[in-house]
């Protein structure tokens, strides 16, 4: 999921700078309550988002998961609306919603049938003052959280190693934990505790909003500015940890053993800086020509012509608030030692730091950003949804920011950034070790 | 820029007038012809984003394939890509890539899919690759061995995934020998067993224009997409072999009685339980008050009983829900769970009887007008972009839903009565002969 996330998010950064902006409104209320617009005539569909800037990076020590249990918790009603009536009063007009929670952000959305889009606004405005909170749905919902936990990671043998891979490579900064939070943290949260982290963090100002398809912002922003204008503001309540993590001085191995794994896997991750720092765009083109397509480096390398691996994989998510990690893996083909594996990967990593990429390289991992991007404007959805991610980290119009850098990438900086970053002291190294190979 | 801001207001203008109308009356339009050579075309224009998407879709699945070598129909599309008269497989991934463009093939219980996506300005290059990849293959000796190898290894990891054992069992189960009865992709036993003739002749015998349908929608005007066509699957002609189509079996309507449960032993934290029994064909008449029960019993989401009672009233679950796989032939229904291993009992127990609670209680009047309305207004979202455009209209096709069906499918919906609820649930919601597979800790599991 985050990797798609991501790929698309290449793709699309690149695009929203060709219609330059002719699309988009931005309007604020005195609350602080900033609404986007982008408008999209092609079907009568309307995306409705809002975006609370908290995440796993707000959480308080020993409370990982608060912000994505909260967002759970955020379906379980108000006064206004009994509990467990949200989804049901969505469908009941041929809507479909949902929600996400990252180490950035909470996003809740919406999509309905352009002209029903004011059940969105009656529903998200009521939810973010009034919301319930009442023990008997913490309870309950508390367990499903723990039952997602199981299904997503315990059970899950890729994503406990990169759940391992993290907690090992970041000793400081709040990236560290999962999203979703520890078991025995998750299994501590309390009414108190979810009252204080809403009462903080679900306000206007601390929160924006996108509306993306069939709309005509003249018509809404009255509906807008009714409904949300009226919640005040939580200013100085609103609390950010500032963490910085110490630079790594030398390897680090983690080896995580699993019951039910048929073959090895490895992880390999690297600090690195955020985007828009200057190096940022010529890291996104490194992990596509590591690894974009049956094309890339490392497919090639590994899956095609050594046949060692099943899959590999390399990702940078630059946009973050905060800075985090390069990552390389690849699942060994049964019967393929995962140390040969790893030799590839460091081989291909040394190759590139040594030699920069030819420039047809670059040129098509630019092209995939930028026709990416076309693609992705075929859904308003996904639209709203990279619009959104820039404007957590500082503002919608980085995009043009993005897209220029992008383009300037040569294949020396390529290069440079891998010799740089990609280095034997900065990184961390993870082992899935399936215990029925014994080894 | 005269001309652009008129065509724009028109554009506007006749938006306006779609919006007035209701839901299901938003048309698609579209022009469906059948080329000389047998293939079905389906075209639709959208000129507002320079793009292209095509899917070609061909009537060839595990349906035709031998079953003593399951995998045959999956390895053959796969293969597609690896290589051609005058292409070798790393020519095709970095053509396609270059552009920025997606080149790609699956497989499911019915047919086969090979679909195109494509900058407008890449247009002619993508419709050379796509055709050559569909009409040249070379099926390589050496890329063929490599392709099994991968698959081979894929099945493995495979088996680490709880639901995929489960749902593995349930379909062996239900349908035996039918090709409905397996993965798409086969075993790691019966690839082994896949030769090059084999795929070969499933290609000669299944990839035929005459076998196939053609959607192409985007930026492309009438005369842009026949020159196209002209030039490159005008040279497709069906090979002299005739497609050989397997007879499916009767569907095994066994009466257990009672529930049956089969518990596989795996050290994982969370029971997997998939339930099942036969379900319908994607043309019995049945079809649409089954959709609309089953969203009131467990395809309505949030909004279904299952989901209501056994995640948000009990906390057992994170997800739960029910279909029906309304397939060429008869398919299953399914209902899908995981819990923590310790509480796969009471999930049992608490879903048998939401089934029998929906079998003798029917449904109200509040939860049918719930559920049609979903399914009528959500309908417009199956065709909001290019990308489900093309995949929609090919299913419409094959499936033979007719060139009226979307604005038929409100007529569809609004006709199912409570009564046709409670007949449906009566008819395909039995507890008694419904099969539960359930992986997880069997130490754990008091089952």
């Amino acid at each position: 999921m985050v990797h798609a996330i991501r790929r698309i998010l290449l793709i699309l950064v690149l695009i929203i700078p060709s219609y330059a902006f002719a699309g988009v409104q931005e309007f604020m209320l005195e609350n602080g309550l900033k609404v986007i617009f982008i408008e999209d005539h092609k079907i009568p569909i309307a995306n409705f988002q809002i975006w609370y800037k908290v995440g796993g990076i707000d959480e308080p020590a020993g409370k990982s998961g608060i912000s994505h249990f909260l967002e759970h918790m955020m379906f379980k009603g108000t006064p206004n609306y009994g509990s467990k009536v949200f989804s049901n009063m969505i469908q009941k007009k041929g809507g479909m919603d949902n929600a996400f929670t990252t180490m950035d952000y909470t996003m809740y959305f919406q999509k309905l049938p352009s002209s029903e889009i004011q059940l969105s606004i009656d529903l998200e405005s009521d939810r973010m003052k009034n919301l319930l909170l009442n023990q008997a749905d913490l309870d309950a919902e508390r367990s499903v959280v723990m039952e997602e936990r199981r299904m997503r990671y315990e059970d899950d043998p890729k994503n406990i190693l990169r759940e391992e891979v993290a907690a090992a490579a970041i000793k400081v900064q709040a990236y560290r934990k999962p999203v979703i939070g520890w078991m025995e943290e998750i299994a501590a949260i309390t009414r108190a505790d979810m009252a204080e982290h809403y009462g903080i963090y679900y306000s206007p100002d601390n929160a924006f909003i996108i509306i993306s398809g069939d709309v005509n912002p003249a018509e809404l922003m009255p509906v807008i500015r009714k409904k949300f204008g009226v919640i005040p503001p939580a200013g100085a309540k609103i609390k950010r940890l500032k963490t910085v993590e110490p630079p790594q001085r030398g390897e680090r191995i983690v080896y995580r053993d699993s019951e039910t794994a048929e073959v090895p896997s490895i992880v390999i991750a690297y600090h690195v800086p955020r985007f828009p720092d200057k190096d940022s765009n010529a890291l996104d083109i490194l992990s596509s020509i590591l690894s974009g397509g049956k094309s890339s480096r490392l497919y090639k390398r590994l899956v095609y012509e050594k046949r060692i691996a099943l899959s590999v994989n390399a990702d940078y998510e630059g946009i973050n608030r905060d800075p985090y990690l390069f990552s390389v893996e690849a699942t060994a083909a049964p019967g393929k030692d995962i140390k040969d594996v790893e030799k590839e990967l460091l081989d291909e990593i040394a190759a590139i730091s040594a030699q920069p990429p030819t420039k047809e390289e670059v040129q098509k991992a630019k092209n995939q950003v930028e026709s990416g991007f076309v693609f992705a404007r075929d859904s308003s959805f996904a639209e709203a949804l990279y619009t959104g991610m820039f404007e957590i980290i500082g503002g919608w119009k980085l995009r043009d920011l993005y897209l220029e850098g992008i383009r300037k990438v040569t294949p020396e900086e390529v290069s440079d950034v891998a010799r740089r970053y990609l280095t034997r002291e900065n990184r961390t190294t993870g082992y899935l070790v399936p215990k029925k190979a014994g080894k | 820029m005269y001309k652009k801001i008129t065509i724009m207001t028109l554009f506007m203008l006749s938006l306006a007038l779609v919006l007035s109308m209701p839901f299901a009356a938003h048309a698609l339009d579209f022009k469906k012809e059948r080329l000389a050579n047998g293939l079905t075309l389906i075209h639709v224009e959208r000129h507002e984003l320079p793009i292209v998407m095509a899917t070609l879709l061909i009537k060839a699945s595990p349906l035709q394939e031998d079953g003593t070598k399951a995998g045959t129909a999956y390895l053959t599309a796969k293969m597609l890509s690896e290589g051609t008269a005058k292409r070798k497989s790393a020519d095709i991934s970095e053509q396609i890539e270059f552009m920025g463009a997606s080149l790609d093939t699956s497989v499911n219980d019915d047919y086969t899919t090979v679909s195109l996506a494509v900058l407008k300005k890449d247009v002619e290059t993508g419709f050379d690759l796509f055709s050559d990849i569909v009409l040249h293959p070379a099926f390589s000796m050496e890329e063929l061995t490599r392709r099994k190898t991968l698959l081979a290894g894929s099945l493995k990891k495979r088996q680490e995934e709880p639901s995929f054992i489960a749902g593995r069992e349930l379909i062996k189960n239900l349908f035996g020998d039918f090709s409905y009865g397996r993965a798409v992709e086969g075993s790691i036993e019966s690839i082994e067993k896949i030769s090059r003739l084999d795929i070969i002749n499933f290609y000669d015998a299944n990839y035929r224009p005459d076998n196939a349908i053609l959607v192409v929608v985007g930026d492309l005007g009438k005369d842009e997409l026949a020159q196209l066509m002209t030039r490159f699957f005008s040279p497709w002609q069906a090979a002299k072999k005739q497609t050989v189509q397997q007879k499916p079996v009767q569907a095994k309507l066994t009466a257990y009685n009672q529930p049956r449960i089969e518990v596989i032993d795996k050290d994982v934290s969370q029971a997997n339980i998939v339930m099942g029994r036969m379900g319908i064909s994607r043309d019995n008449p049945d079809y649409y008050a089954v959709q609309v029960m089953n969203y009131i019993f467990g395809g309505g989401g949030f909004a279904s009983r299952l989901m209501k009672t056994v995640r948000d009233e009990m906390g057992l679950t994170y997800s739960i829900n029910s279909f029906f796989a309304s397939t060429l032939y008869p398919g299953r229904f399914e209902i899908d769970v995981q819990t923590k291993n310790e509480s796969a009992d009471l999930v049992i127990k608490e879903t048998l009887k939401q089934v029998r609670k929906m079998r003798t209680d029917g449904v109200t009047d509040g939860e049918l007008a719930d559920a049609k309305d979903y399914m009528i207004g959500s309908f417009l979202r199956r065709i909001e972009t290019s990308k489900k455009i093309v995949d929609f209209m090919a299913a419409v096709e094959f499936y033979k839903l007719g060139g009226d069906y979307i604005e038929r499918y409100r007529e569809y919906i609004s006709k199912v009565t409570k009564e046709d609820v409670s007949r449906m649930a009566k008819k395909y919601l039995s507890d008694e002969d419904l099969l539960i597979i359930v992986v997880g800790n069997k130490k754990k599991m008091k089952l």
